[in-house]
């Protein structure tokens, strides 16, 4: 069988110089806004970068800052690829929920706590895959397919609690909630693993390049041979996975499962994490890291706030004129603005 | 019959079965005082869901309106009980500060062209913090005019009691239905759901319809937030958690499709009897905990979300 | 008759898309009382020009007139104020409101405040009466067939402006039937001095209805004259070639040995597509000729498992494969550049490098994921080779012009080492420099072994690098050229044929 080759020739293109990493980094727009946002926290508490070794494991408000933002940090890594795919998941808040209310209620029945983090577990990519069959196999908007777990998903934790707070004190639980791994607390290890893990997966794989693909022009990603179902549904079984995870965490920080209170609005925390992670709703280029340094600067601006003494809802005030500042920069009014800078394509 | 009425007869269908149902279960229900509670509970969510149905028809949705609810009655409380005014004068004040807001998130999504869930995400956060800020304690109500109000009723025969927000429910119910039905606006709403290109095409003005529809979200759920004052006598930042959601499921029970375009104001309050059934139900039968109204109201949400994929997708045609 | 009377002018029109010219110093004058049709292939300028006519585009150069004064459109809103209403083939009307509501919307009765919807209705009822049409205005406009929404878009668009009526290829998805209903219709308007404009691909319909024909090619008018001074050849002619100078070799492409049989289709078919049997050689390209509509891009969906097949087998080198999507059409080895390469091809934000190896990464699944090195490797031999002219590889695809994004979408199929190769339009809307390689990438690629089938409505292209041609008409294969009887007349006459016998 003869087949076609292309003429060849030696490739004379060069590797093009690339911005070192590094720098590149050190620029963006988000770690300038995380390391601004720090310093007006230092200016407030000048103890806030002090950092102390205790019984141990590392104390401290920055160590705090990691602590708190975990749990929405999980949520985005989920969200992100399914923000990638031009889709977006309403019930994470809600499954997350699910998660901790069937871990709890199973270890308070006398199930070992191992085999009750699986059931956790399983649930989330259960609630994860009903939502993922909504969008590929029916066809339903995913903004609308998740709305119905959102709705319906508190209601079932309660029927998993039965309506009260099932409190634990199994130690694993606990530990996942509020223990510690070489000096930093366990939600910090958990997001860190699961986001370098994540992020390997899909850019080890080409996972993340066809999900691009999908989010970018879902048409052409079928004319190319993709097979976007498939995705479709493994990254939003992936978001109720972390929900799963992010449920686990919350339950075993306040040593039992809140079906009306756990996760609550969170989902909506994770979307502005990935957006601010620079993320496009409009689906297309993602970057994992960038989604979980979004959790870290939301919650930098928590603790922020509630070290200067606001009241702790003045939070929402801020978030919402983030969103609004985002909103603005990436509208067409602005793009027309920086369009004359250089770097533009002629 | 036109596509549009299917989902809504099916509505009525399933709630005339649900009460036949639960009255067969707990005769008691079936009273004019049941019927009058039906309506004072869920006047605020009703009210809410009728902004949220104008805003669905036109193709958007609005995350906002528990948040609106909120801040209202807060406000009202401020004004009340703070700055001492009259509680008319209070309930002007907060309507028209609710509605510039609304209109200044419909502005935002017609000339920031985006999404309308992430400007009104926005719109919830900056609600309830602003909430907050005027408050973060609950703030009781008191005032001759509100215990005024509250004891004003129409007693219906059998011993029910139409309450003054009760009244208000229906009266804005009606006065909806007339704008979406039988305006030039009610038009333009649809049309914007049917398609915008179009629409602006016929020469629907898309930035002052689009602003109007969220305004008119934000007024209504000023409204519900004055009624929710009412309705508790107190304002806390905290009201009305998650009333968007149910203002969303009662509107596509209410058979309005969730991409626009299609729908009733009048089956939006079916949709809010229906759920306000299945929570009487919950309470009358004792046994059944609470948390099985979200179950049940994310299952019927389920089914007519199903049910419009059915019916829209293949169109029947006439020659 | 008397001397025609000009309504609607347009002189010296040029329209410039980044370094494309769509249309260049075209002149159009739509007469009272007369259909004018506007005839040229996809590419042609004719939606532009439509669209300057109506105020959706504005001109870079000329201008228009309209009852000899000169009018600036801002936009069809505008225009309408003017007097020229336009009827989409989709219909742009609302589906989800009442027929009567879709003709009065923006301008409805009202009392006291209210809509006043007896009034509507009745008016809407006595309107659509003058146009023959007795239906029950109440009912949701989409529970009507195409036929009737497009008479409720003429009414509308006539009411609300009443000078020119631009009908936009309203006859594209209707019966026969319908489209007489349709025709009688505008045969009455133009009764009543309208000046109608009327777009299609149907050459039958052209001169059924029209009195004047204006033919568009690459942006240029090729001619403007009454319709009775010509016959069906000399318009597909004047739509297709270089007038009648083709640029044929045949004995260079044609009558040598053949390889083996490649890829074979037996028997394929879908609704409204006739059964075909194809089968293409080694280093064999089959040209397709045929007008837009006459089926040629369904059977290339068809082919690459776009569209489900209802009938057919499909072997690759003898072997039986099964198509029922394009990941399988990828996984046997076939490629497919499509014709709109914005919507189905390039993935605008993704990299020139990303775009080229993506078909080839869906081929070997999501854990073969090509590393950096080999993406740098694969992306920059095709570039080279087809001389993708790109700053850098990691640039996104959509800054590039579209005649480098189309050879990076070839380059995408190349990678993956393809048996078979569908080319639909590879040259449309992309300059004249980038049109002459993409020509010569065809020629290479056949030269080298790859079977390919390749649409195109420039005719003197098809003939340029077809060893074989398959003439569609009527969404049918009906002719078969070969050899020396690939001849630019042959063509055109299959083409034109009697165009009435097998329309459904």
């Amino acid at each position: 069988m003869t087949r076609p080759t292309v003429d060849l020739r030696p490739t004379t293109q060069p590797p093009l110089p690339r911005q070192r990493p590094i720098t590149s980094f050190l620029t963006k727009p988000q770690v300038i806004a995380l390391v601004a946002v720090l310093l007006v926290n230092w200016a407030l508490f000048p103890g806030f970068f002090t950092i102390t070794w205790q019984d141990g494991r590392f104390f401290g408000s920055l160590i705090d800052v990691l602590n708190r933002g975990a749990p929405v940090a999980i949520l985005a890594i989920g969200m992100t690829m399914v923000i990638a795919t031009k889709g977006v998941d309403l019930s994470v808040g809600a499954v997350m929920a699910i998660s901790g209310a069937t871990a709890a209620t199973l270890v308070t029945n006398g199930i070992p706590a191992p085999t009750a983090v699986l059931a956790a577990l399983a649930t989330g990519l259960l609630c994860g895959l009903w939502n993922g069959i909504l969008v590929t196999v029916l066809e339903i908007q995913p903004i609308i397919a998740t709305l119905v777990l959102m709705v319906a998903g508190r209601g079932l934790a309660q029927l998993i609690t039965e309506g009260t707070i099932v409190t634990f004190s199994d130690p694993l639980l606990i530990f996942i909630g509020t223990g510690s791994f070489l000096g930093l607390p366990m939600p910090v290890v958990i997001a860190l693993v699961l986001m370098v893990l994540a992020t390997l997966i899909v850019r080890r794989t080409a996972l993340g390049l066809l999900i691009e693909a999908v989010g970018v022009n879902r048409s052409a990603a079928r004319f190319a041979g993709l097979k976007a179902g498939t995705l479709l549904l493994i990254v939003y079984t992936f978001a109720g996975f972390c929900a799963a995870i992010s449920g686990l965490i919350v339950a075993g920080d306040i040593r039992g499962a809140d079906a009306n209170n756990a996760g609550l609005w969170l989902e909506l925390d994770a979307i502005l994490a990935v957006v601010i992670g620079g993320t496009s709703l409009m689906g297309g280029r993602f970057s994992i890291p960038m989604a979980v340094l979004g959790a870290m600067i939301i919650q930098a601006m928590n603790t922020g706030i509630l070290i200067s003494g606001f009241s702790p809802e003045f939070n929402l005030v801020v978030k919402s004129a983030v969103i609004i500042v985002i909103l603005v920069l990436q509208s067409p009014l602005s793009a027309r603005l920086f369009r004359r800078l250089p770097g533009a394509p002629k | 019959m036109t596509r549009s009425l299917r989902p809504l007869l099916a509505t009525t269908l399933i709630f005339l079965f649900a009460y036949a149902l639960a009255v067969s279960q707990q005769p008691a229900m079936l009273s004019t005082r049941v019927l009058g509670n039906f309506l004072t509970d869920n006047a605020f969510l009703g009210i809410a869901a009728v902004g949220m149905t104008f805003v669905i028809l036109s193709g958007g949705i609005d995350l906002s309106v528990g948040a609106v609810i909120g801040f209202t009655t807060v406000l009202v409380a401020v004004l009340i009980m703070w700055l001492e005014l009259h509680p008319l004068l209070a309930f002007a004040i907060a309507l028209i500060v609710a509605t510039a807001f609304g209109a200044i998130m419909g502005a935002a999504i017609h000339y920031l062209k985006v999404p309308s869930f992430i400007v009104t995400l926005a719109g919830m956060f900056l609600a309830r913090g602003g909430a907050s800020v005027l408050s973060p304690d609950s703030i009781g109500i008191e005032h001759p005019f509100f215990t005024a109000v509250q004891k004003s009723y129409i007693l219906l025969p059998g011993g029910g009691r139409l309450t003054v927000v009760g009244i208000i429910m229906l009266i804005v119910f009606a006065c909806a239905i007339l704008l979406a039905h039988r305006t030039r606006f009610g038009s333009n709403v649809y049309a914007l759901g049917g398609s915008e290109t179009s629409a602006a095409l016929m020469g629907v003005p898309v930035a002052r319809t689009t602003i109007s529809i969220y305004a008119l979200s934000g007024f209504l759920a000023g409204l519900a937030g004055v009624v929710f004052s009412l309705y508790t006598s107190a304002g806390y930042s905290l009201n009305a958690l998650g009333v968007e959601l149910d203002a969303i499921a009662a509107v596509v029970i209410g058979g309005t499709l969730l991409t626009g375009g299609y729908g009733f104001v009048a089956g939006t309050f079916i949709g809010v009897m229906l759920q306000g059934l299945v929570q009487t139900y919950i309470v009358f039968d004792g046994t059944l905990s609470s948390w099985w109204t979200k179950i049940v109201v994310g299952v019927l949400l389920f089914m007519f979300i199903l049910l419009q994929r059915l019916v829209f997708r293949a169109g029947p045609r006439r020659t | 008759m008397t001397e025609p009377k000009p309504v609607l002018e347009a002189r010296g029109i040029v329209k410039i898309f980044g370094q494309h010219r769509a249309l260049d110093t075209v002149d159009f004058t739509a007469n009272a009382g007369e259909v004018h049709a506007l005839l040229g292939e996809n590419g042609a300028g004719k939606s532009t020009l439509i669209k300057i006519l109506t105020g959706a585009y504005q001109p870079d150069g000329g201008e228009l007139l309209l009852d000899g004064q000169p009018i600036t459109l801002r936009d069809p809103l505008h225009g309408q104020t003017y007097g020229i209403g336009t009827v989409y083939q989709e219909v742009n009307l609302l589906p989800n409101r009442s027929v009567a509501e879709n003709l009065f919307l923006g301008r409805q009765p009202t009392r006291f405040g209210m809509v006043d919807r007896k009034r509507i209705d009745a008016a809407a009822k006595d309107l659509l009466s003058r146009y023959g049409l007795d239906i029950d205005v109440r009912a949701e406009l989409s529970e009507y067939s195409v036929a009737v929404q497009q008479i409720v878009a003429i009414a509308r668009a006539v009411e609300l402006s009443g000078k020119v009526l631009v009908l936009d290829e309203p006859t594209a998805s209707l019966d026969r039937n319908e489209v007489q209903r349709l025709f009688d219709v505008v045969r009455g308007l133009k009764a009543k001095g309208l000046a109608i404009i009327f777009i299609t691909h149907f050459l039958d319909q052209v001169f059924d209805l029209a009195d004047r024909v204006t033919i568009l090619r690459n942006g240029r008018k090729v001619a403007s004259q009454p319709l009775n001074t010509l016959n069906t050849t000399d318009v597909v002619r004047m739509m297709l070639g270089k007038d009648v100078a083709f640029d044929h070799h045949p004995t260079a492409l044609s009558g040598g040995p053949k390889g083996q049989v490649r890829v074979a289709f037996q028997n394929l078919s879908r609704k409204g597509l006739t059964p075909f049997d194809l089968s293409v050689h080694e280093g064999e390209v089959v040209g397709v000729a045929g007008l837009l509509g006459s089926g040629r891009t369904e059977v290339a969906r068809l082919m690459f498992g776009v569209d489900g097949s209802d009938t057919g087998q499909i072997t690759v080198d003898g072997q039986p494969v099964t198509i029922r999507n394009p990941a399988q059409a990828v996984a046997a080895g076939f490629g497919f550049c499509p014709e709109d390469r914005k919507l189905d091809g390039i993935f605008g934000d993704l990299s020139v490098r990303e775009n080229i190896i993506i078909a080839l990464q869906a081929k070997l699944g999501w854990f073969k994921a090509l590393n950096r090195e080999d993406q740098v490797e694969l992306a920059g031999r095709y570039a080279e080779a087809l001389d993708i002219r790109a700053a850098d590889h990691d640039m996104p695809v959509k800054l590039l012009s579209g005649g480098n994004q189309q050879k990076v979408i070839l380059a995408r199929w190349l990678a993956i080492d393809p048996t078979f190769l569908i080319l639909d339009e590879p040259t449309r809307g992309i300059d004249v420099g980038a049109h002459a390689e993409i020509v010569r990438t065809i020629n290479r690629l056949r030269e080298e072994g790859l079977a390919l089938f390749v649409i195109s409505s420039e005719l003197d292209e098809v003939v340029a690098y077809s060893n074989r041609i398959v003439v569609m008409r009527d969404r049918e294969m009906v002719a078969e050229l070969d050899g020396d009887t690939i001849a630019p007349d042959a063509i055109v006459q299959a083409i034109a044929g009697t165009a009435k016998e097998a329309r459904p």
